[in-house]
């Protein structure tokens, strides 16, 4: 199509509290589509992603930078916000710091301003989304969610989790793709812990490669023994992701193709619900399939 | 310029995570510098209690960039830890090598391209291209339809390049994210998945060498030796030619170690003196080896957010106790220093280890870079140093990989898998992409009672010590002339020739005006 000609440009902050930035190099990795297809092309015509702020690719540094996010964030509802990283609230913010024109002040302080007047948030990683490995316990910064950052400040604003530690590129490619043809998921497309059902919807153990060995009691215990990993801990049995089918970096592999169990990384109150790693989840939280008494029908049962 | 001005870079981007700058200039020349970070997150306590196997997968989340290197040196202190340190299975040991050794090639290719190039390459010089290569068409309809985030703003007034070399350089940008993709996909292979990869734990490794892995192993690692030779290196030179002043700015302390890394053997379990793919040692502007013990490491703590009281100490005996607002601090990292003096590490240092301790391969690749820019070695001791000899790193490690894909024997065991035992401690010591990478644990009950890390940036951005000794990266700056404080390209270009990864240090900063709250950490 013509270079020029109704081109919809869509804003972006990326706004990093406490990270790692593995959620941005995990973005990196997209194959279809890449990172190219995502800033600088326009893979869905007519629409291009303007990513005016993203701390870790961005030319600008210092008053450059802080300039040209503070010119797109004065634009009320004008921008998507992607938060990547968790919120730290300890010592009234200053465990986090966060750079601003002509101020200092704290990443929790930040992050509700930059909410506040965007279209959009996209929680980007397990972090975001729901607090992750930097509120793990003792939580020594006092890290939480951007939703719940959001929710303590009484700021409502549409929040779509995409978790994951680091989440495939896909799940956020793909959130974002769904954004640009169709508008953002409406509530019947997200489940009830904010991500979207389409990557999020099923369990990794009803998907995994390995779930014939578990069916027939095969189990490996010791690591790199072949068989279901559900004795070495695997947490596939109650984590909603599609890895077993997606694989990770262009397909290569995943978790327990590659002989380690499931952390259940995407799951709220991860790491902390999955450790010890390599404990054996009780026999409880495994789903099953019964017949509902009433309708007669095949269900799952889930996790309580 | 003129007259006595401060200079802050806040934030500086294109790097990991959050680091403000601030340089004192009098009459544009640098007197002081301070680097500061601008976050803790206390990674260390978040490890106590826990079953030690689970400090491998939760440690390297300290860093989405080089989660391998904390994963591998995790993985080594917990064999120590468990006794099986010397029984790490072959496949284990050049599995591990092998996921290691794709994240250096990651990791050095996104550094030049993604990270520092943008200071040296005007990407907008592409506007007018008329040619065939399609990535360029790209980007010249990107820039044609005008909104050039995040390419634009940038720092201007001082891009060097010809015309035709920044447009080779701009469509070298956007076929290096395809290369370095490639890396994390090799890398996956034996790892499992990254960033945060899965196949390094305790014993060796969780994968299965086959022929068909070693293979496709092998396919993406020959594709990018092809790019790191024909093109990754040929560009440090295109810059390195225009920008030659850069060998002469942001020497710094000149005194280097390297622990030593990728282990070739694991009989040895005195990690220094094993034999490793990049060997252990010191080395100073004299270039004569000297050798490296790890217990002459200490910790200072004066001039950072913690108690006084654990200043000094060995990381083995380290604790992390916030002290928020302390008087004396200006940064969250803690300052280690060797014997009391400060040490640049990362692939610099790695390298002219080498070099001084006589390895014939870091000699060749040396005095074949340093012929070609009719340069002596003290021209390594710069900005421009750091980016050759990540560049001449990137191609020893991917040579090297061929052999050890070649080592793997399907069948064979992969691992020594045990469960944690009821008391013992240890100590892992590798190199990560940007330098040396220490971790230490002790448990107790089964359960880590104590874990320290001691990470590349802490060294290379640690502010000053005890004696008021600052930092290499500080040292970095100070006599160096900022041309334009409006466009500090000096600052940054010294600052990200280290590479620096605020994520692993942690790191706080007082907004003004406001009192710092007294926290108490449990
Ligand atoms: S328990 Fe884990 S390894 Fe076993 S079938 Fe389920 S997801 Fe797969
Ligand atoms: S398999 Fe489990 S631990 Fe691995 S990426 Fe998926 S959800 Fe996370």
């Amino acid at each position: 199509m013509g270079e020029g000609d109704d081109m919809t440009e869509h804003p972006a902050i990326w706004f990093q509290a406490s990270a790692c930035s593995g959620c941005v190099v995990s973005v990196l990795n997209g194959v279809a589509p890449n990172i190219r297809d995502l800033i600088v092309d326009h893979r869905v015509p007519g629409h291009h992603v303007s990513l005016r702020f993203q701390p870790t690719v961005m030319a600008a540094a210092g008053d450059a930078a802080l300039e040209i996010l503070a010119a797109t964030e004065e634009v009320k509802e004008g921008y998507v916000l992607v938060v990547e990283g968790a919120v730290p609230t300890g010592a009234g913010g200053l465990f986090g710091y966060a750079a601003k024109r002509g101020a200092q002040t704290t990443m929790h302080a930040r992050a509700l301003e930059l909410a506040e007047n965007a279209l959009a948030i996209v929680a980007l990683g397990t972090c975001s989304s729901y607090g992750g490995m930097h509120a793990a316990e003792p939580n020594p910064a006092g890290c939480v969610s951007i939703g719940e950052a959001l929710s303590g400040a009484g700021i409502e604003k549409p929040v779509i989790n995409v978790p994951g530690c680091p989440p495939h590129p896909d799940w956020f490619t793909g959130t974002v793709a769904h954004a640009l043809l169709f508008g953002l998921p409406g509530p019947d497309a997200v489940d009830t812990a904010g991500r979207p059902k389409r990557f999020y919807g099923r369990l990794v153990h009803d998907l995994c490669q390995r779930r014939g060995d578990f069916e027939a009691h095969k189990f490996a215990e010791a690591a790199g023994e072949p068989g279901c990993l559900y004795e070495l801990g695997c947490k596939g049995p109650w984590t909603h992701a599609d890895c077993p089918e997606r694989e990770f970096n262009g397909g290569v592999n995943w978790c327990v193709k590659a002989g380690s169990p499931c952390q259940g990384c995407v799951e709220p109150f991860f790491p902390d619900v999955s450790c010890p790693i390599y404990a054996k989840i009780g026999l409880l939280e495994l789903p099953r399939i019964v017949r509902d008494e009433e309708s007669g029908e095949l269900v799952a049962v889930r996790r309580p | 310029m003129s007259g006595r001005e401060t200079i802050s870079v806040d934030p500086i981007t294109r790097i990991e995570g959050h680091l403000k700058v601030e340089v004192v200039a009098d009459n544009g020349e640098v007197k002081e510098a301070r680097c500061s970070g601008q976050l803790f997150r206390g990674f260390e306590l978040m490890l106590l209690n826990r079953d030690p196997r689970d400090a491998s997968l939760l440690s390297q989340r300290v860093c989405g960039v080089c989660p391998v290197a904390h994963a591998m040196a995790s993985a080594l202190c917990l064999d120590a830890c468990f006794g099986i340190d010397g029984r790490v299975p072959d496949n284990g040991r050049v599995m591990r090598n092998l996921v290691l050794g794709a994240n250096f090639l990651q990791s050095h290719i996104l550094h030049f391209y993604h990270l520092a190039a943008l200071d040296f390459v005007d990407v907008t010089a592409g506007a007018d291209y008329e040619g065939a290569d399609d990535r360029l068409g790209s980007l010249r309809d990107f820039i044609k339809r005008g909104e050039l985030a995040p390419f634009m703003p940038r720092y201007e007034g001082d891009y060097r390049l010809s015309k035709e070399a920044n447009q080779q350089a701009a469509s070298h940008y956007v076929q290096a994210l395809e290369a370095r993709r490639a890396a994390h996909e090799m890398l996956s292979v034996f790892g499992g998945k990254m960033p945060h990869q899965v196949g390094i734990v305790v014993g060796g490794c969780t994968e299965t060498p086959t022929a068909d892995k070693i293979a496709a192993f092998l396919s993406r690692l020959e594709m990018l030796r092809r790019f790191i030779e024909g093109i990754y290196i040929p560009d440090v030179l295109t810059v390195a030619e225009a920008y030659g002043d850069y060998f002469e700015i942001g020497g710094g302390v000149k005194r280097w170690l390297s622990y030593g890394g990728l282990e070739l053997e694991t009989e040895e379990t005195n990690l220094v003196a094993r034999e490793r793919f990049f060997p252990s040692g010191r080395v100073g502007a004299d270039l004569k080896p000297a050798a490296l013990d790890v217990g002459r490491i200490a910790e200072h703590v004066r001039h950072s957010w913690y108690a006084d009281e654990s200043s000094g100490r060995h990381p083995s005996k380290g604790e992390t106790v916030p002290a928020p607002g302390k008087e004396s601090g200006y940064s969250w990292i803690k300052a280690p220093r060797y014997e009391g003096e400060p040490y640049e590490v990362g692939p610099l240092a790695r390298l002219l280890v080498a070099y001084a301790r006589g390895d014939r391969g870091a000699r060749g690749e040396v005095e074949g870079v340093l012929s070609r820019l009719d340069a002596k070695p003290e021209a390594l001791f710069s900005v421009l140093g750091r980016h050759a000899a990540r560049a001449l790193e990137a191609k020893r490690v991917a040579e090297a990989m061929v052999g050890w894909a070649m080592e793997l024997r399907p069948g064979e065991p992969v691992c020594e898998w045990r469960e944690p035992p009821e008391a013992g401690r240890g100590m892992g010591v590798t190199e990560a992409p940007r330098g040396s990478v220490g971790h230490w644990a002790e448990i107790e009950g089964g359960k880590l009672v104590r874990y320290q890390l001691v990470v590349p940036t802490t060294w290379n951005a640690s502010p000053q010590d005890d004696e008021g000794k600052p930092g290499p990266m500080e040292q970095a700056l100070v006599g160096t002339r900022i041309r334009d404080a409006e466009n500090p390209f000096e600052v940054v270009r010294i600052v990200r020739s280290f590479d620096p990864c605020l994520a692993c240090s942690v790191h706080m900063l007082t907004p003004k005006g406001q009192e710092l709250a007294r926290c108490r950490v449990l």
